[in-house]
């Protein structure tokens, strides 16, 4: 094995210029250098416009650089995309309203063309993953918000990706449902051990979730400061524990200095 | 519930259709008391109101049982009007598929290149304001030098009404998905055509359905302004066109011909409709 594949993710020297090379051109991202290991929690934090969801995209290949190269498991990000490696969850669920739960799960598999059975007996693991397993025959507008994220989380799992990208998954949910669901994120990724590369900006929400902080500033977007994070096993209670006020405060410092530095 | 909204349908279309003879007969009465004249004025009502330009409602009805001779039979009218409306309703129908596979097939095709959509777009617009009497012959024409039946000539003109509604609303349909599904399907590495028929396919039904309504009803005035303009010897048009020619001495048979091909438009777009029932069913039941 070389250095690189036992990196998750490469991100290297990336700019991203949006527009056509006119005066209207936008720099959201200059210089981004960052490395996720297999296994690692990180999370992308920054006030709006500091391009951390255009860093997501460029991870899963739903843009591409304008400079630099981006290398997810020792391959092109783009290969990557095509191989599979990553499953995306968004701010909204994004089901689609005329399939049934299951069957929004299985629509990944169905595009890789697994078989019927194989399909259903992954859905309905799937639906145990994230303990919907009386509504695989229920359509998505039966379901509330949080349990479509949930759905829409077992979908990108379903095809047992390494990587997973999530951009602001729990943005639209209420704070006790955010909270629950936080919890049942990390559940899911002890169990599978994915990769994962999560977008928020809820401070909180990275410093419970995250191995690792990073920190963003707009305009252009650059990785101002990384904030490691170590609570152990982390459960409802480590919300109130001393540790959790520490990193919470410091990853709120590095934006409040980024905000700052305006 | 199903059921009920379809009962309250057939209430509300009854109820119209007793409000209409009322207003009918209404007219007439109003006409017959003041000699043609807006009650205590001088002034012309706008429609005279004698019992040719408005045959009583009765006696349009009674025409359409009494019987009448076509060739060496005689039969009732309605029996009459129901094998003209057979003819038509197959040009229709032939003419129904085509303009929604032509349809389809545009949308798509506007949907996969840009310069499809500006390209064509226009001139579909523009097609449908070539009037159909001139545009008829001409196909007809065609049709017959290359020695297909003229029914199929029909059917063309009808297509021409019918494949507009389906590209408009298809393209729009097929261009419905919000961002985040598109870029789930290629966060997938789907293949366009696989992105085509698990999203974007899916999500155009709900502008399509109301397209194929429309485009129903139009491919019956399609088959019939078709069949009018190249004089077929049969279909609800020929009967049209006969009746219209002796409409001075019996109004109530053109009056008789038009409920038929009101019946025929009503009678297609209910099989759409029943179309749409199927096929939307399951979404039905989550909403409901």
């Amino acid at each position: 094995m070389n250095a690189t594949s036992d990196i998750a993710v490469v991100v290297d020297g990336v700019h991203k210029v949006f527009g056509g090379g006119g005066a209207d051109d936008v720099t959201a991202l200059a210089g981004i250098d960052l490395a996720v290991a297999p296994g690692e929690f990180v999370s992308l934090i920054g006030p709006s416009g500091c391009g951390k969801s255009t860093l997501l995209r460029l991870i899963g290949d739903l843009l591409e650089p304008t400079a630099g190269t981006v290398t997810v498991f020792a391959k092109p990000a783009h290969q990557a995309r095509l191989d599979q490696d990553y499953g995306m969850v968004f701010q909204h669920p994004g089901l689609f309203d005329w399939r049934s739960v299951a069957a929004n799960i299985e629509l990944p598999l169905e595009l890789h063309d697994w078989s019927k059975a194989d399909r259903s007996a992954r859905s309905a693991a799937m639906l145990e993953l994230v303990r919907l397993e009386e509504f695989g025959g229920h359509y998505p507008r039966q379901l509330s918000g949080g349990m479509q994220q949930r759905v829409s989380i077992a979908r990108a799992l379903s095809f047992e990706p390494r990587l997973l990208l999530m951009d602001e998954p729990f943005g639209a949910l209420d704070e006790m449902t955010r909270e629950h669901m936080q919890g049942e994120l990390l559940r899911i990724w002890r169990e599978t051990e994915t990769t994962v590369v999560f977008v928020t900006h809820s401070i909180p929400e990275a410093t419970f979730l995250s191995n690792r902080v990073v920190v963003l500033s707009p305009r252009p977007g650059r990785i101002s400061s990384v904030v490691e994070v170590d609570l152990g096993d982390r459960t409802d209670d480590t919300r109130e524990d001393p540790e959790f006020f520490r990193v919470a405060t410091e990853v709120r410092e590095a934006l409040r200095a980024v905000e700052a530095g305006e | 519930m199903a059921n009920k909204r379809m009962l309250r349908t057939a209430v509300t279309m009854a109820v119209a259709v007793v409000v209409l003879v009322a207003l009918w007969e209404g007219y007439k009465w109003v006409g017959d008391q003041t000699g043609g004249t807006w009650p205590g004025t001088t002034v012309d009502l706008p429609v005279t109101s004698n019992d040719i330009t408005m045959p009583h409602v009765g006696d349009i009805a009674g025409e359409l049982f009494d019987d009448i001779r076509a060739g060496r039979q005689t039969m009732p009218m309605t029996l009459y009007l129901a094998k003209k409306a057979a003819v038509t309703f197959l040009e229709a129908t032939i003419g129904f598929t085509l303009g929604v596979v032509v349809g389809m097939g545009l949308a798509v095709l506007m949907l996969r290149w840009r310069f499809a959509e500006r390209g064509l777009l226009p001139w579909i617009n523009v097609s449908q304001t070539v009037p159909l009497i001139a545009l008829a012959p001409i196909v007809v024409t065609w049709a017959r030098l290359q020695g297909y039946p003229d029914m199929f000539g029909i059917a063309l003109i009808s297509t021409y009404l019918t494949f507009f509604p389906v590209a408009v609303s298809g393209l729009r349909g097929l261009q419905s998905p919000d961002v985040d599904h598109v870029e789930l399907m290629r966060s997938y590495a789907a293949p366009w055509w696989a992105t085509l028929v698990k999203l974007r396919l899916p999500a155009a039904r709900a502008y399509l359905f109301p397209a194929f309504k429309l485009a129903a009803t139009l491919s019956v005035v399609g088959a019939i302004v078709g069949e009018i303009s190249i004089g077929t010897k049969t279909g609800l048009g020929r009967a049209i066109l006969d009746f219209a020619q002796r409409y001075a001495v019996w109004p109530e048979r053109l009056y008789a011909s038009v409920i038929a091909a009101a019946a025929l438009g009503l009678f297609v777009f209910g099989l759409v409709n029943g179309a749409e029932w199927l096929v939307m069913r399951r979404s039905r039941q989550v909403a409901g």
